[in-house]
Formats: C-alpha cells, structure tokens, sequence
C-alpha cells in the first residue's frame, strides 16, 4: 500500500509540473469564475435560477470537456513516459505491478477530480458569501456524478494507454472513442429513430450504455425532467425507470466501466511486455 | 546467480533474442558487447523482468517476472539513456530510497564520490542537469543501496576522470561479492572491468570467453607524461585527469598523476591525438609494468 501512495504522490508530483494540468485547471476554475462574472446566477433559462442555474451549465460545460481532457492528458503521458524510456528505468525499481498501476490511476484521479470539485465548491462558497441560496443536494450529488464520470473516462484511459504501443496510436484511439460516444448522444439518437432507422427500444438501449448520455440525463433530470430539455431517449429511459432509480445508475454504471476498464487494463498490463 | 537458457524473444515475429543460453557466476564481472541490435538491451530488460520472454530466466533461483520485487531488490540499474524525468532530483532520491529500503543520505553521500552535489541540484528537474550529472545521480541511486547485482548500460560514458574513478572505486569496494553486467558497443570501453567478455550478434551468442584481467578495480598506475612544449589542449586534459606538473626541463616539462588501471585504455587514448607533443608517457604499476613512450 505505501508503494502504491508513494507511486501516487509521484504522479500527483508530476502531474502538477505539467503544462496540461495547468490549462486544466485555468480551464474549470476559469468557467466557473466566468459564469459568475457573467451574472449567471441572476439569470433565468428553464426555470433554472440562482446557483442552480450556475451549476446546471458548469456541468454541461464540464460533460463536453472533461472526458476529451482525461482522455488525452491520460494517454499522453502514460504512452509518452513508455516511449520515453521513463518506464523501464522506474520499472527496474522495486515496485510491485499492482502498486504502480494503482498508484498511477489513484494519483491521476485525484488530479483530474480536485480542480473539478475545488471549482464547484469554489462557487458554493461564493455562493455562500453573496448570500444565494445553496442546492445543497444538488451540489452534492453533482459532485458524485463527476466523480463517477471522472473515475469513467480515466479507466478508459488507461485500457488505452496498457494497449497502444506508441504515443500517436494511443491520442487517436482516445479521440475515436470520445468521438463514437459524442456522436451516440440524444440528438443524433433522435435523428436516427424520426428516420425510423432503429427502433425506440435500441435507441434506449444506445442512450443507456453510453456513459455521457447517462451523465447528461442525470444532470438534467434533477432540474427538468421533460422531454425538451432531456432528449426522446432520455425521457423514455426516465419513464421506464423512475428518476431515484436512474440517478443511482448514473452513478453506478459510468463508475463500472471505469473500474472495468482499469482492471482490464492492469491485466493487459501485467501480461505483456512492460516497455 | 544468473541463469539464462532458451531465452527467446520476438517483435513481429523478428527474433531479437534467438535461443540464448548463458549462466554468470557470483561476482563475475561481465562485458556485454555487440552492436546496435545484438540484443544487449532486450536482454536486460528480460533480467529485469520488464519483457515477457520464451525459455527461462533466473536470478538466485528466482524469476524477474514472477518474484519481482525479491529479486529487482538486489539489482541496481544504470540506463544508457537517462530517462527523461521531470521531478526534482530530491524526489527522484526519496522515492528510490523508500522502494529500495535505502536512506537518501546513503544516495547522496555516493553521489558525492562521484562529484555530484545533490543539495546543490536538489530542486532542479532531473531532466535539466547536464548528462554527466545525470549518470552520477543514476550511478549513486544504483550504488546506494544494498544490492548484490549490478546491470550498467555504458555506466562511464559521460563521466568525468575523477567521476570514473570515484565509480571505479564504488566498485571494487563490491568487487567480490557483486556480480556485473556491464553493456557497451566497444570492448575497450569495458574491457578493464571485467573478468569475461559476452558478445552478442543477433541475439545469440557469439563469443564468451575469460579476459584473464588480472587487475583489481583497486589498483591504481602511477603515470609520468613529458611534454615537449606546453600544448593548451594538452594541459587541459592534463590537468581533467588530475595531474600535476612536477618540474620542467626546457623545452620539456613533466607532469604526473595517477589512475585508475581500468581507466588505463581510456587515459592512453585520451592522450594519443598529442602524440607529437609529448616526449614520453610512462605507465607504472607494481604488478603490472606498462611502459609506453613516444
């Protein structure tokens, strides 16, 4: 366990060296920053209002940036360290696998997470100060869906990263699979189902094994769960289940995948050649 | 200590190590020769467990990739390449140390031996320093630490004479109970260190034979060089390898100093492009009396 902590804190060391992390966290401070510059809490946009309504965008901002950012980040520098020749002199070191793995994965997920949540709670706290009324439970189960899907696209990552063999490879194969999941989101669903293409219940089926799709409909169902503002497939899926129900999913499946995908990719790891 | 039988490793089907066999006893000093792509890498990374491979590979009657951690415990590791780490060198130190159940002072006070201030460089990027400090840095993290294997790839490429001899010394206090492998392109870079010569071409072996070395990495040779005439270049590498002028005769002035004997090829190539401007070069040593003069 201390190889493990001691590999994590090298990682998070690191990590806070690196350029990208900068930008980073510019990049999620910087839009919560902006919304409130902007006055969003004083807006009104279906129905949303005060820190709601900062949050509902902060959150829609965050679905389309964050997967690509942990996706790219991810395999760049884990690729990048085995190409550079980082791995095999690391690796001569005696760690165990298990813990360099883990250790990597636990210190990139602090590092991806921490600049998403010190923002939101950033905004709670401005919140606070400026006397606007917190949604505390929407604050708090806001934080679990970024951790959910944070834990999600940083597993994907890494099953990327144990099975590429070269920087290039493994940034291409991230930007396809962040692509095929933009792509499966509702609208283009929708476009599909009105050309009678795909029936309703394979769209579903689509919507709810795409794990931005189920993160989106999460973050919206808790304000309007209406067919305008969630998507036909959304709505069908919400009709089905219930709302309690799907918000548990949506924290659990996206939570799965990654794990899977960690686990896979340490056993893809650990079969092979490290280098 | 070391054995190796079967050894085979492919990339796309294109062996790189073909059917090797070999076995190094404890505190055999070897030399791994070859060319670029003999196999000298692939096969050290197979030692260390980092390629998986066919046939077998035991260290101490243990595998690298099964018993990992057991046996990379024993063996310090100098790359050819530094690797390009961005962390501090006081990081870099701390987390070695606390893998290898070593302390970083230990790391430290070789790195000193070899001239490497650590305190000096402590917060400056490990990819920042310059490439001899970056090869003492890895020697002392290799050196500072209880190991009983050493697997150097070209250890004193970019070292200085009195960083060569620093490491000379680090070594010959591991003489007899550490076992070497030490990887170069050229025997004559290594062929003072060591007790046996492997040569790899193609992933096979070559050439496997005893050098009869009879020195110790202790002994050191005394060396006179006169010079017929005070050539910059000249006193400039004199004075990198530590000699001293001891008296001038004009138009002849004599400088001495002393190396380390398995520096010896190193010092007389070194010296060899001045060739016309030295009156003679002598090479002493009780055991072994080498005497050239120009």
């Amino acid at each position: 366990m201390s190889d493990m902590w001691l590999t994590a804190k090298l990682d998070i060391a690191e990590s806070l060296r690196a350029r990208w992390f900068l930008v980073y966290a510019l990049v999620f401070g910087g839009i919560v920053a902006l919304l409130f510059a902007f006055g969003l809490t004083e807006s009104r946009v279906l129905g949303f209002i005060g820190l709601s309504r900062l949050l509902v965008t902060y959150i829609q901002l965050t679905m389309a940036i964050l997967p690509i950012f942990v996706l790219i980040t991810t395999v760049r520098s884990v690729a990048g360290d085995r190409e550079a020749g980082v791995f095999e002199y690391l690796l001569s070191l005696p760690v165990s696998l298990w813990a360099w793995f883990w250790g990597k994965i636990l210190g990139r997920y602090l590092i991806v997470f921490l600049p998403v949540l010190i923002a939101m709670t950033g905004a709670v706290g401005w919140a606070l100060l400026r006397g606007i009324d917190v949604p505390w439970a929407i604050f708090g189960y806001y934080t679990a869906l970024l951790a959910a899907i944070s834990a999600c696209f940083l597993g994907i990552g890494f099953l990327i990263s144990s099975f590429a063999r070269s920087t290039d490879v493994a940034q291409g194969a991230a930007f396809i699979v962040w692509l095929t999941l933009l792509l499966f989101l509702d609208l283009l669903l929708l476009g599909i189902m009105i050309q009678g293409k795909i029936s309703a219940e394979l769209a579903v089926m689509i919507s709810l094994a795409n794990p931005l799709q189920v993160f989106r409909t999460a973050a919206l169902a808790l304000f309007d769960p209406q067919l305008i503002v969630l998507g036909p497939a959304a709505d069908l899926i919400l009709d089905r289940f219930g709302l309690p129900g799907y918000k548990i999913f949506a924290l659990l499946y996206p939570s799965a995948i990654g794990v899977t995908c960690m686990g896979l990719g340490f056993w893809n790891f650990r079969r092979g050649d490290l280098l | 200590m070391i054995k190796i039988s079967n050894l085979r490793k492919t990339f796309r089907r294109v062996p790189v190590l073909d059917d090797l066999a070999l076995e190094i006893g404890v505190g055999e000093r070897v030399a791994l020769i070859g060319s670029n792509g003999a196999g000298k890498t692939s096969l050290i990374r197979c030692l260390l467990g980092e390629y998986v491979h066919e046939g077998s590979v035991t260290i101490g009657g243990r595998e690298p990739r099964r018993h990992r951690q057991e046996v990379l415990r024993r063996i310090g590791f100098v790359p050819q390449l530094p690797p390009p780490l961005a962390m501090p060198v006081a990081q870099l130190i701390a987390y070695s140390a606390s893998l290898c159940a070593t302390s970083s002072e230990r790391i430290a006070g070789v790195a000193s031996r070899l001239g490497l201030d650590v305190r000096a460089c402590a917060t400056q990027p490990f990819l920042r320093l310059s490439g001899g400090m970056k090869q003492k840095l890895l020697i002392a993290i290799a050196l500072g630490r209880d190991t009983d294997l050493l697997f150097m790839d070209e250890p004193a490429a970019n070292l200085d004479p009195a960083a060569r001899g620093g490491l000379f010394e680090l070594l010959a206090e591991r003489e007899q109970q550490t076992t070497m492998i030490i990887s170069s392109h050229r025997l004559n870079e290594v062929s003072a260190l060591v007790t046996r010569v492997v040569e790899l071409d193609l992933g096979k072996v070559t050439l496997d034979e005893r050098t009869g070395n009879s020195d110790s990495l202790r002994t050191m040779l005394d060396c006179r060089v006169v010079a017929r005439e005070r050539d910059p270049s000249l006193l400039a590498l004199l004075i990198a390898w530590r000699f001293t002028e001891v008296g001038s005769n004009e138009p002849d002035f004599e400088w001495r100093g002393r190396i380390a004997a398995a520096d010896r090829l190193r010092f007389l190539g070194a010296i060899t492009p001045y060739a016309s401007a030295t009156r003679s070069i002598s090479v002493d040593e009780a055991a072994v009396a080498g005497a050239v003069h120009a």
